[in-house]
């Protein structure tokens, strides 16, 4: 026997799930922490000689930027200015983030706070940090 | 048919399809035209492209980080290696005289209306 629902579908519910099913098939997986990421959006990354943190920071002065490192947490810390609005304009669309912002990025233990290098780049701030010469690897001789 | 196959093996072609970030923009509009902004952190110069076409305006941006050699990522949130965002422009902006400014990861743009439809003040004369 053939189950039929008593309701017809609403549209809208199957529009959504479709929408859903679309996202698993194409876009990228999201991340368990949802896409509320706050800002700047970073990338983490490290080498066995060093340590690289990569914060997009786009359209920024460097100087007014924050970074500290203190007991092992990395902090990037500044605020962002758009452009002011002329006056009689029209805002369509409004999604760059303004404001002040503030990130904190844990560090491995190996990490040595004063071998730290900082370079902004077309908009991206890169902070490679050295690991501790103990730490790295080393070819032991077999004798 | 010919013509079909090559649309398909068209690099450019295959470039769109492939899976980009969508960049944040504000977008302004005055009497005289309208301003845009993008965030592209990350793409240098060379790597930015800006195309308009059948009245649809591209940009898309390839992203150049200088990483140490045998970088392994451990977490990512910019997590492709291009932007990408298309608009539609409407009729009465006007395509050939768009002028960009591209720096630190900020892409200003600037779109003009047709010049016979930007707003004139009307003198009354009085008799």
């Amino acid at each position: 026997m053939m189950h039929r629902s008593p309701f017809p579908r609403d549209l809208y519910a199957e529009l959504a799930h479709l929408q859903r099913e679309m996202q698993q098939a194409f876009e990228v997986s999201p991340s368990i922490r949802g896409q509320a990421r706050g800002y700047p959006a970073m990338n983490v990354g490290g080498t066995p000689r060093s340590v690289d943190i990569y914060a997009f920071v786009p359209g920024i002065d460097p100087a007014t930027l924050d970074v500290q490192i203190e007991k092992g947490v990395l902090t990037v810390a500044g605020e962002r200015r758009v452009a002011d609005i002329p006056e009689k304009a029209t805002v369509h669309i409004d999604e760059r983030a303004v404001g002040s912002f503030r990130r904190v990025v844990t560090l491995p233990d190996d990490i040595d706070p004063n071998a730290v290098e900082a370079k902004y780049r077309d908009g991206v701030l890169h902070i490679g940090i050295a690991r501790k010469e103990a730490a790295q690897p080393r070819r032991i001789t077999i004798q | 048919m010919n013509n079909e196959t090559a649309d398909i093996a068209n690099p450019a072609d295959s470039a769109r399809n492939e899976a980009a970030l969508l960049p944040p923009v504000d977008v302004i509009e005055d009497a005289n035209g309208i301003t845009l902004y993008a965030d592209l952190p990350g793409v240098p110069k060379d790597r930015l492209s800006l195309h308009v076409e059948d009245g649809k305006l591209s940009i898309e941006g390839e992203l150049a980080l200088d990483m140490p050699e045998g970088m392994e990522a451990t977490h990512a949130e910019v997590s492709l290696p291009r932007y990408r965002r298309v608009f539609t422009l409407s009729k009465e902006l006007d395509a050939d005289k768009v002028s960009a400014e591209f720096d630190q990861g900020v892409l200003k743009l600037r779109i003009p209306k047709v010049a016979h439809l930007q707003p004139r003040k009307v003198e009354i004369r009085v008799a």
